[in-house]
C-alpha cells in the first residue's frame, strides 16, 4: 500500500496558505449537485457539516444522539488553546506548534500541527462571531488562562464548560443550515457499514434507532467526525454512548487505524469508588494552575488516612511530598497529562495513596486560597485581615474561577472540596490514536475523511490540554471544507449514487446478518458484564503501563473474551424496534476487536513515548525512553477481517523544521 | 457503605401507540451510586432475568449533555435542586423508600420507550432562529468588539441552558417558554446577536406554539425544576422583545 501523506512541498509556514489557494474549486452549480455525507455532530462533525452547507455542497449529516447538542463534545470543560497572543506573553504560531509536537513526544506529523496553530486563532473568532459567551476581563477583552505543558496563557474559556459554549455554537450554525435546506438532519440514526462502489467511499447503512430500521444513503463523500475510543475500557471520562463503530466498520472496509495503543490517562478524576461505577468523572486540567498535587511523606499518615483515621488536613506541610513540584520543578504542577499521571501511579503504587482503595492523590487549593485571599483583601483595602476573613475572600475567588467542578466533585462525592483537599486519580480520558489520513484529512479509502477524535492525526503519542477542541473545530471549520474539494473537484461528473447498487445491497445484508446474530445468541451475559471484562484486561495490560509480557498475555484473553462474547451475550428484543440493549451490542463487539489490535499496537512499539509507557524502556528516573532510531514513525495497522494477523504500514515521521529531543520538563 | 433497599414504581411503556403502566421492582443500592448507576443494576438484574431493561437516555453522567431525563417523585430531576437526573446520588434517599419514576411529559414530547421521550421540537425551535447569521471565515477579529464582564456572564446564565426539557415537563401547560427565552437571551443580549434579535424571536415563538408547546401563565414551575438555574427574567426579557415583534407586524 502506498501511503502517501500528501504533505505539501515547501517552507512549513507557507505550506497550508499555498496549498489552500491552490486547491481546484467546484462551481457553486456543481456544489449542489454534491452529497456530502457527514457522519457525527459533535465538534468536528457539527462544523464540518455547517460550513459544507454554508458553502453550498447537499449536506446529509447523521447522530445516534437524539439531538446534535448531546455530542460528546458538550462535555468539554476546560478550554480551548488558539495562538492569539492577546497576553503579550511571547506566544506564537510557532510556539504552539513547537509545543503540540513536543508534548506529543515527537510522535505527529510537522505539517499537519502546523496548520492546527496556524488556522487556531480563526477559531476564537469564528466563535466570538457565533455568540460564545468567552470569559472576560473588565475590559471587556477576552481572558485566558495556562494549560499543562506549556509556558504561555493561550487557552480561552467559558467557565468550566467551555465544550459546551464551543459546541452550542457550531450546533447553531448547523441548525441555520437545516433551516436554509443546505443540511438534513438524522437524529437516532447511527452509521453500520460504510459502502465502497468502485473502491471510492459512497455510502454508509445507518440504523433507524427509533424503528430498528436499516436505511441506505448515498453520497459522493463520506466524512466521519465519531469521536474518540476511550471507552474500549469500560471506565473512562468519556460520555456513555461514545464508541468505535463508526471508525471500526470502515477499517473492516480497509481502511487503516494508526497509532491505536496511543491513549491518553488523564490525571485529575474523581477516584473509582465501587464496582458498581458506569463512568469517571473529570476534573479539568485548569483546576492544576491553582491546586497543588501531594501525597504524605510517610507511609504511616498515608494509611492512615486509607483508614479514615486522619484527614489531609491534618498532614502539616513539612510531613506532604509535593511530588510534581520536586520532580519537575520548571513547570511543577502543569507538567503535561501522560507525565503527571505516571508521577501520581508511582507514589500509589509505592504506598502513598490517600482514598481506601490506596488509589488516589491530593489536588490541594489551601495555598490557592489563601494568597488570592490576601491579595482581595489588599484591593479591598482590608489590612491585618484575619485568617478567616483571607479564607472567606479567597474562596470566594476560586469560586468564581472553578465554582462548577467544586459543585460537581462535592455532588459526587459528598466532601467540600474548599474545606478539604480534592481526592483524584487518573483515569482514561482521550485517544490519540484513530484512522489514519493524510493532509487533507483523508483515508487511505478515497472519498472516506476523517475529522477531530476519530482521526489520528494532530497529537502524537500525547495530547496538550484545550487542544482537542482546537483540533475538532480546525478540522471542521478550516480545514476539511477546502480540502475535500481535491476529491470531489474530480467527482462533478459523477451522477447521484445509486442506493440500489450491489455494494448497498451487500453491506445491508452483512449489518442485518450481524444484528440477527447478536440476538440469537441468547447466551447469558449482558453486554454490560462482558464490556467490564474488557475494561479490565485493557486497564491492567494496556493502562498507564504496559509490558511486553502483560500485552501477550492479554491478546489471548482478548481472544478468549471474543469467543465467550459471541457465545454467551444476551440481547433482550429483537433488532426491529427501538433496542438500546442491541446498540450496545454492537459497539462492545468492535471495541473487542480494536482492544486486540490496541494491544498488537502496543507490544509492536517497543520504546516508550508520551502516553504509552513500556516499562522495558525508561531511564532511571523513571522517565519515558523513546527509540528514534527505529520507532520514529506511524504505526497504521490493516485488519479487514479481525483475524490472523494485523497487517502493519509504517509512515515514517521526518523532521525537516524542529530538531527533536528527549522531552524535558525538568 | 449502608444498602438501600428501595421499592421503584417504573413506567414502563412499549412505545408512543401502547398503553403504558407502572410496575414495581425492588432495587437494593448503596448511598455511593448515582441514580443512573442504581438503574443500571435494576437493569442488570432484569437483563440476569431475561426480561426487557427500562430504557431511559442518558450520555454524558455529569449534567452537561441534558440527555438524562427522568422525573422522580414528581419532579423533574428529582428531589434535589440545581442537579440533573445523572448527578443525584442515591445518599439522598432512605432505606425502604419506595420512588416512583416516570418520563419527561408533555404534548411536544411524544414517548418512545418507557423513560425516553422525543424532544426534536427543541432542535427545530433552534432551527427556527436560534443562531447568529454568521458563516464560517466571515469573523472579524474575536477581540475586536470589547464586551463587558457583566453582559458576558448574564449571556452566559442563559446559555448554560442544556435542552433538557424539565422546564416543559414541570409546567403544567407544557410551555417551552423557559427553554426558548434563554437562547434568546444567550444571543439577544451580545452585541453580535442584537441584530436579528426581533426576527429570532418572532421565529422561535411560532414554531414553539406549532410543536404543540403550551401557553405561559407565570407559575414559575420551570424556574423551580431547571437543573442550571435558568432564571424567569429571561422569559420577561423575550416577552419584551416579543412586544416589540409584534407591534413591528
Ligand atoms: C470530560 C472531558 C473533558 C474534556 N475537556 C476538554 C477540554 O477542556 N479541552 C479540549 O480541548 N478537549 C477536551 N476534551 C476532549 C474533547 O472534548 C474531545 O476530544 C472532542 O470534543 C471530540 O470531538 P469530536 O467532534 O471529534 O467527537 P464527539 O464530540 O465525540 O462527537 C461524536 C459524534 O459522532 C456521532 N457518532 C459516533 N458514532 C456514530 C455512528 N456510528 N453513527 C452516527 N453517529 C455517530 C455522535 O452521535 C456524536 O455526534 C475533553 C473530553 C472529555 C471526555
Ligand atoms: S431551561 Fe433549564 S430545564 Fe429547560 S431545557 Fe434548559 S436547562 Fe433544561
Ligand atoms: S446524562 Fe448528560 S446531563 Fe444527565
Amino acid at each position: 500500500m502506498n501511503l502517501d501523506a500528501k504533505i505539501p512541498v515547501g517552507e512549513l509556514s507557507e505550506k497550508w496558505t499555498k496549498y489552500k489557494s491552490s486547491i481546484p474549486l467546484v462551481s457553486p452549480a456543481n456544489k449542489r449537485r454534491i452529497d456530502v455525507i457527514v457522519v457525527g455532530t459533535g465538534l468536528a462533525g457539527a462544523a464540518a457539516a455547517a460550513s459544507l452547507g454554508e458553502l453550498g455542497y447537499n449536506v446529509h449529516c447523521f447522530t445516534f444522539h437524539d439531538s446534535p447538542r448531546r455530542a460528546h463534545s458538550i462535555a468539554a470543560q476546560g478550554g480551548i488553546n488558539a495562538a492569539k497572543n492577546y497576553q503579550n506573553d511571547g506566544d506564537s504560531v510557532y510556539r504552539l506548534f513547537y509545543d503540540t509536537i513536543k508534548g506529543g513526544d515527537y510522535r505527529a506529523r510537522e505539517a499537519n500541527v502546523y496548520r492546527l496553530a496556524e488556522v487556531s486563532a480563526s477559531i476564537i473568532d469564528q466563535a466570538v462571531a457565533q455568540g460564545v459567551p468567552f470569559a472576560r476581563e473588565y475590559g471587556g477583552l477576552l481572558e485566558n488562562r495556562s494549560f499543562g505543558g506549556v509556558q504561555v496563557s493561550r487557552t480561552f474559556y467559558a467557565r468550566g464548560q467551555t465544550g459546551q459554549q464551543l459546541l452550542i455554537g457550531a450546533y447553531q450554525a448547523l441548525a441555520r443550515q437545516v433551516s436554509l435546506g443546505n443540511v438534513k438532519l438524522y437524529n437516532r440514526h447511527e452509521m453500520l457499514d460504510l459502502v465502497i462502489i468502485d473502491g471510492k467511499a459512497r455510502g454508509i447503512i445507518a440504523r433507524n434507532l427509533l424503528t430498528g430500521k436499516l436505511e441506505r444513503f448515498g453520497g459522493h463523500a463520506v466524512v466521519l467526525g465519531t469521536g474518540g475510543y476511550g471507552n474500549v475500557f469500560y471506565l473512562s471520562t468519556n460520555a456513555m454512548g461514545s464508541n468505535v463503530t463508526a471508525a471500526w466498520k470502515s477499517v473492516k472496509r480497509g481502511a487503516l487505524m494508526a497509532n491505536p495503543c496511543f491513549t491518553q490517562i488523564h490525571p485529575t478524576c474523581i477516584p473509582v469508588s465501587g464496582d458498581y461505577q458506569s463512568k469517571l468523572t473529570l476534573m479539568s486540567e485548569s483546576l492544576r494552575n491553582d491546586g497543588r498535587v501531594w501525597v504524605p511523606k510517610n507511609i504511616s499518615d498515608a494509611q492512615a488516612i486509607q483508614q479514615g483515621k486522619k484527614t489531609g488536613a491534618q498532614i502539616p506541610e513539612a510531613d506532604r511530598d509535593y511530588f510534581l513540584e520536586r520532580r519537575y520543578p520548571a513547570f511543577g504542577n502543569l507538567v503535561p497529562r501522560d507525565v503527571a499521571s505516571r508521577a501520581a501511579k508511582v507514589e500509589c503504587d509505592k504506598g502513598h495513596g490517600v482514598s481506601p482503595t490506596g488509589l488516589a492523590v491530593f489536588l490541594d487549593f489551601g495555598a490557592a486560597i489563601e494568597r488570592y485571599g490576601k491579595s482581595k483583601a489588599n484591593v479591598l483595602g482590608i489590612h491585618n485581615a484575619t485568617p478567616n476573613q483571607i479564607t472567606e475572600l479567597g474562596e470566594a475567588v476560586v469560586s468564581e474561577k472553578y465554582g462548577n467542578l467544586f459543585e460537581m466533585y462535592e455532588k459526587i462525592t459528598g466532601e467540600n472540596p474548599y474545606k478539604t483537599p480534592m481526592k483524584i486519580y487518573p483515569a482514561v480520558h482521550y485517544t490519540m490514536g484513530g484512522l489514519w489520513v493524510d493532509y487533507n484529512l483523508e483515508t487511505n479509502i478515497p472519498g472516506l475523511f476523517a475529522t477531530g477524535e476519530c482521526n489520528f492525526s494532530d497529537h502524537g503519542a500525547n495530547r496538550l490540554g484545550a487542544s482537542a477542541l482546537m483540533q475538532g473545530l480546525a478540522d471542521g471549520y478550516f480545514v476539511l471544507p477546502y480540502t475535500i474539494g481535491v476529491f470531489l473537484s474530480q467527482e462533478i461528473r459523477t451522477p447521484k449514487i445509486d442506493t440500489q447498487h450491489q455494494a448497498f445491497v451487500e453491506a445491508e445484508q452483512n449489518v442485518t446478518h450481524t444484528l440477527n446474530q447478536l440476538i440469537n445468541v441468547k447466551g447469558n451475559q449482558s453486554v454490560e458484564a462482558l464490556h467490564k471484562k474488557l475494561g479490565k484486561i485493557m486497564w491492567e495490560y494496556c493502562g498507564m503501563a504496559r509490558n511486553k509480557e502483560g500485552l501477550t498475555k492479554a491478546r489471548t484473553m482478548i481472544q478468549d473474551l471474543k469467543k465467550e462474547f459471541w457465545s454467551d451475550v444476551y440481547v433482550p428484543g429483537t433488532a426491529n424496534e427501538f433496542n438500546p440493549e442491541l446498540e450496545k451490542a454492537m459497539r462492545v463487539a468492535d471495541f473487542i476487536e480494536l482492544g486486540e489490535l490496541m494491544v498488537m499496537d502496543a507490544a509492536n512499539r517497543n520504546e516508550s513515548c508520551g502516553g504509552h509507557f513500556r516499562e522495558e524502556y525508561q531511564d532511571e528516573g523513571g522517565e519515558t525512553l523513546r527509540d528514534d532510531e527505529n520507532y520514529k514513525y506511524v504505526a497504521n495497522w490493516s485488519w479487514p477481517n479481525g483475524q490472523d494477523e494485523a497487517k502493519l504500514y509504517i509512515e515514517p515521521l521526518k523532521y525537516e523544521f524542529i530538531k527533536i529531543a528527549a522531552r524535558n520538563y525538568k | 457503605m449502608s444498602a438501600l433497599h428501595l421499592n421503584l414504581k417504573v413506567w414502563r411503556q412499549k412505545n408512543q401507540q401502547s398503553k403504558g403502566e407502572f410496575q414495581t421492582y425492588q432495587v437494593e443500592a448503596n448511598e455511593h451510586m448515582s441514580f443512573l448507576e442504581m438503574m443500571d443494576v435494576l437493569n442488570q438484574d432484569l437483563i440476569e432475568k431475561k426480561k426487557e431493561p427500562v430504557a431511559f437516555d442518558h450520555d454524558c453522567r455529569e449534567g452537561i449533555c441534558g440527555a438524562c431525563s427522568m422525573v422522580i417523585n414528581g419532579k423533574p430531576h428529582g428531589p434535589l435542586s440545581g442537579t440533573t437526573t445523572c448527578q443525584l446520588h442515591m445518599r439522598h434517599f432512605k432505606d425502604g423508600e419506595t420512588i416512583v419514576v416516570e418520563p419527561f411529559r408533555a404534548k411536544a414530547f411524544p414517548i418512545v420507550r418507557d423513560l425516553v421521550v422525543d424532544r426534536s421540537s427543541f432542535d427545530r425551535i433552534i432551527q427556527a432562529g436560534g443562531f447568529i447569521s454568521v458563516n464560517t471565515g466571515q469573523a472579524i477579529d474575536g477581540n475586536a468588539i470589547p464586551i463587558d464582564k457583566d453582559t458576558a456572564s448574564k449571556s452566559f446564565d442563559a446559555a448554560a441552558c442544556i435542552g433538557c426539557g424539565a422546564c416543559v415537563a414541570a409546567c403544567p401547560n407544557g410551555s417551552a417558554m423557559l427553554f426558548t427565552s434563554a437562547k434568546i437571551s444567550h444571543l439577544g443580549l451580545l452585541p453580535q446577536g442584537k441584530m436579528e434579535h426581533t426576527r429570532r424571536v418572532n421565529n422561535m415563538v411560532s414554531q414553539m406554539d406549532e410543536e404543540g408547546f403550551g401557553f405561559c401563565s407565570n407559575i414559575g414551575a420551570c424556574e423551580a425544576e431547571c437543573p442550571k438555574g435558568i432564571s424567569l427574567e429571561n422569559i420577561a426579557r423575550m416577552n419584551r422583545g416579543y412586544i416589540k415583534a409584534s407591534l413591528l407586524d
